[in-house]
C-alpha cells in the first residue's frame, strides 16, 4: 500500500469527486445476444481502475463502448460530460480525450515507430511536424525506447511494440487512458516493462480504466477492481477488499482459479 | 561433463560449391529431373538455332526496299522503314517534336517516380499531370498549337496515350469505387457493386463498342465527342472496376485493430483511410494491380475495332503496303517485342516496389 500513497501525495490532479468516466444504465445486444447489462459505472478524475472478469464477460466491451468504438443500445455513457453518440462534434471531443492501448498493440506496419507516433499530433491536432517530433521522441525516452525511432513496427519485440503504443497513445495528452487486455499477447518476460510503463502513469494521476488479468498490477495501483461475469458488474471494492475478502462466490471462484497457480 | 574447443569454420565439400553444386541440385537431383534436363536440352538445340538464323543470321539489316531482302532470314529493312509510323502513325510530320516530348515527359515521370529520393508529392503531382498535359499537347489547339485530329494519332504512340490514361486515371476512380463497396451507408455500397459487376461481367469489346457507336446516340444534336476522347473515357471506366477489385481484395487483408487504431486516434473517416488503411491495402494489391494493368497495355490493341490505329493496327496496316507485301511476320515479332519491354518493364518495377515498401524484414 506505499506505492498507493505516493500516488496520492504526488497527484494535485487527482480529484475523484470530479467525474471523467459515467455510465449510466447502459445495455448492448449482438443481435439477440445481451452483452452488457445495466451497467453503471463512475470514474473520477486521476482514478485508477481495473476490470476483471473471465473471458467473454463483457469487460472489453464496456471498455470499447467509451470511445464508440461499440455502439450501445441504452442507457447514457459520457466523457468529461459529454455524451457518447452519434454526434460527430462529440466523438471527436471525446476520441481527443480518451485514448487506448489494445490487446495487439495496432501500430501501423506501414510507418516507422516515430511516424507512427506523429501521425495523431500532426493530422487531427495539426500541430507542425517539428513540434510532434519532439513531443514523439519525448514520449519515446519516457518509455525508454527513443533508440528504437526510425525502425519498423515488426522489427520491435512484443513488448517494445506495446511500449511504443503506450507512448503513441501518450502525443495526444488524453486525459484518459484506456486499457484492452495490454499484456495479453505478450510474452511472460516482457510482461513487467510494459506493467512498468503503466504504474509510472498510473502515478502521474492519468485517469485509467485498464482490462487486464494482472492482479498483481490491480493490487499495486487500482483505487477499485471491478469484477465482471456474463455482461454485468459483479462485484467492486478497493483491492485490499477485493482480493481478501471477497463477497460474491462468483469472484471467490474467479480468484482461486487465477490465483491458484 | 565435458568442455568443447571452439572450432573454425571449414569450406563445403567439393560436390557442394559452386557450379558443380548447382548442376547436381538443380538439373540432376533425381531420374525425373535428369529426364526432364535432357528433354529441355534437345528442345533448346531444336529451337534456337533456326530462331537464331532467322532473327540475326540470315536476316537482312542493311536497305530501303523488299528487294534488298534476300536471304531466308528476317526482313528488318521493313521494320526500319515503317518505325516512324510504328511510333507515331499519322501524327503530321512537322509536329513530330509533340510526340517526341510526350513521349520523354513520359520517361521523365517514370523516372521521377522510380528514383527513391523524389519527393512523394512531386511523384503524385507529375503521374496526375501526365495524362492530361499528353493529351492537351498532342491534341494541341491551346497556347498556339496548331490542332492534331486524334485521327492522325497512332502506333506506339497511341497505344501509350491509351495505356498511360487508362492507368493513370482508372486508379483514383477505382479506389473510390473500393471505398463504395466496404461503405457503411447502402445506397453507396450498392451503386458501387452495382457498377463493379457490371463492368467485369462484360468484354472491354463491348465498352469500346458502346462508348464508340451507342454513347453518340444519346448526345443532343450537334455536341460529339472525339473519338478516341470516348475511347479514353470507355478504358477508365472498364479498369476502374478492376482496380477496385484489386483494392478490395486489399482492403479486406487490413485487420481490423488498425481501423479501430485509427478511429481511436481520432482521425477522420478520409484520413484513416489515406495515411492509415489505403497505404497498406494497396501495397497488398500490387501484384494484382499490375497484373491487371499490364492486361489493359495489351488490350489497348482493341481500339482497333473503333477505327483508331494503335501499334497492332499500324503494323497491319503497313504490312498491307504493296512494296511490302508478306512482311506480316516482321511486324508482328517486332510488335511483341516492343509490348514485351513495356510489360516486362511494368512487372520488375512493381517487384522493386513490393520490395521496397515491405517494412517486416527490414535490418
Amino acid at each position: 500500500m506505499q506505492e498507493k500513497k505516493i500516488i496520492e501525495s504526488s497527484s494535485q490532479l487527482r480529484d475523484l469527486s470530479e467525474p471523467m468516466i459515467e455510465l449510466n444504465g447502459v445495455n448492448k445486444w449482438y443481435g439477440d445476444f445481451h452483452v452488457l447489462k445495466d451497467i453503471n459505472l463512475n470514474v473520477g478524475k486521476g482514478e485508477i481502475v481495473v476490470v476483471a472478469g473471465p473471458s467473454g464477460s463483457g469487460k472489453s466491451t464496456m471498455i470499447r463502448c467509451i470511445n464508440r468504438l461499440e455502439e450501445y443500445q441504452e442507457g447514457v455513457i459520457k466523457v468529461k460530460n459529454i455524451e457518447v453518440n452519434a454526434d460527430v462534434k462529440n466523438l471527436r471531443d471525446i476520441r481527443s480525450n480518451v485514448a487506448m492501448v489494445f490487446q495487439h498493440f495496432n501500430l501501423f506496419p506501414h510507418l516507422s515507430i516515430i511516424d507512427n507516433l506523429t501521425l495523431a499530433p500532426m493530422w487531427v491536432y495539426n500541430k507542425p511536424k517539428k513540434e510532434a517530433r519532439d513531443t514523439a521522441m519525448h514520449y519515446l525516452e519516457r518509455v525508454n525506447i527513443a533508440e528504437q525511432a526510425d525502425k519498423f513496427p515488426n522489427q520491435l519485440s512484443g513488448g517494445q511494440q506495446q511500449r511504443v503504443a503506450i507512448a503513441r497513445a501518450l502525443c495526444k495528452s488524453p486525459d484518459i487512458m484506456l486499457f484492452d487486455e495490454p499484456t495479453s499477447a505478450l510474452d511472460p518476460e516482457m510482461i513487467g516493462e510494459v506493467l512498468d510503463v503503466m504504474i509510472s502513469l498510473a502515478k502521474e494521476g492519468k485517469t485509467m480504466v485498464c482490462v487486464t488479468h494482472e492482479m498483481g498490477f490491480a493490487r499495486k495501483v487500482a483505487d477499485r477492481v471491478i469484477f465482471m461475469d456474463e455482461g454485468q458488474i459483479v462485484e467492486e471494492n478497493d483491492p485490499e477488499t477485493f482480493f481478501n475478502n471477497p463477497e460474491s462466490d462468483r469472484l471467490k471462484l474467479f480468484l482461486e482459479q487465477i490465483l491458484a497457480h | 561433463m565435458a568442455v568443447y574447443s571452439l572450432k573454425t569454420a571449414k569450406e563445403p565439400p567439393l560436390g557442394e560449391r559452386g557450379a558443380v553444386a548447382w548442376i547436381r541440385h538443380n538439373l540432376l537431383s533425381s531420374s525425373f529431373n535428369i529426364l526432364f534436363t535432357i528433354l529441355s536440352i534437345y528442345i533448346l538445340y531444336k529451337i534456337l538455332p533456326p530462331l537464331a538464323h532467322w532473327l540475326f543470321l540470315d536476316a537482312d539489316f542493311v536497305g530501303d526496299k523488299k528487294s534488298d531482302c534476300g536471304g531466308d532470314g528476317a526482313c528488318w529493312i521493313f521494320v526500319f522503314e515503317k518505325l516512324k509510323m510504328f511510333i507515331y502513325g499519322f501524327y503530321p510530320q512537322a509536329e513530330l517534336w509533340r510526340a517526341n516530348l510526350t513521349i520523354a515527359l513520359g520517361g521523365a515521370t517514370v523516372l521521377i517516380a522510380a528514383l527513391d529520393r523524389s519527393p512523394k508529392a512531386l511523384k503524385i503531382i507529375t503521374i496526375l499531370l501526365l495524362p492530361i498535359v499528353s493529351v492537351v499537347l498532342l491534341s494541341g489547339g491551346y497556347f498556339g498549337l496548331a490542332h492534331v485530329e486524334t485521327n492522325a494519332w497512332g502506333g506506339l504512340l497511341l497505344t501509350l496515350v491509351i495505356a498511360t490514361v487508362g492507368i493513370v486515371l482508372s486508379f483514383p476512380i477505382g479506389v473510390l469505387f473500393a471505398l463504395g463497396r466496404q461503405s457503411k451507408l447502402p445506397i453507396i455500397k450498392t451503386l458501387s457493386v452495382f457498377y463493379i459487376e457490371l463492368i467485369r461481367g462484360v468484354p472491354l469489346i463491348t465498352v469500346l463498342f458502346m462508348a464508340s457507336v451507342v454513347l453518340p446516340l444519346f448526345f443532343p444534336e450537334g455536341i460529339d465527342f472525339d473519338k478516341l476522347i470516348r475511347a479514353l473515357i470507355g478504358i477508365t471506366l472498364f479498369q476502374a472496376a478492376y482496380v477496385a477489385e484489386n483494392v478490395r481484395g486489399g482492403l479486406q487483408a487490413i485487420p481490423k485493430g488498425q481501423y479501430e487504431a485509427a478511429d481511436a486516434m481520432g482521425l477522420t473517416y478520409w484520413k484513416s483511410m489515406r495515411l492509415v488503411i489505403l497505404p497498406q491495402a494497396i501495397k497488398v494489391a500490387i501484384p494484382n494491380l499490375v497484373g491487371s494493368f499490364i492486361s489493359l497495355f495489351k488490350d489497348t490493341s482493341l481500339v482497333m475495332i473503333i477505327g483508331l490505329f494503335d501499334l497492332l493496327s499500324m503494323v497491319k496496316l503497313t504490312a498491307n503496303d504493296r512494296d511490302w507485301l508478306g512482311m506480316d511476320t516482321e511486324g508482328f515479332v517486332f510488335v511483341a517485342i516492343v509490348y514485351w519491354i513495356f510489360n516486362f518493364t511494368m512487372s520488375r518495377y512493381s517487384k522493386r516496389l513490393e520490395r521496397k515498401l515491405d517494412t517486416n524484414n527490414r535490418d
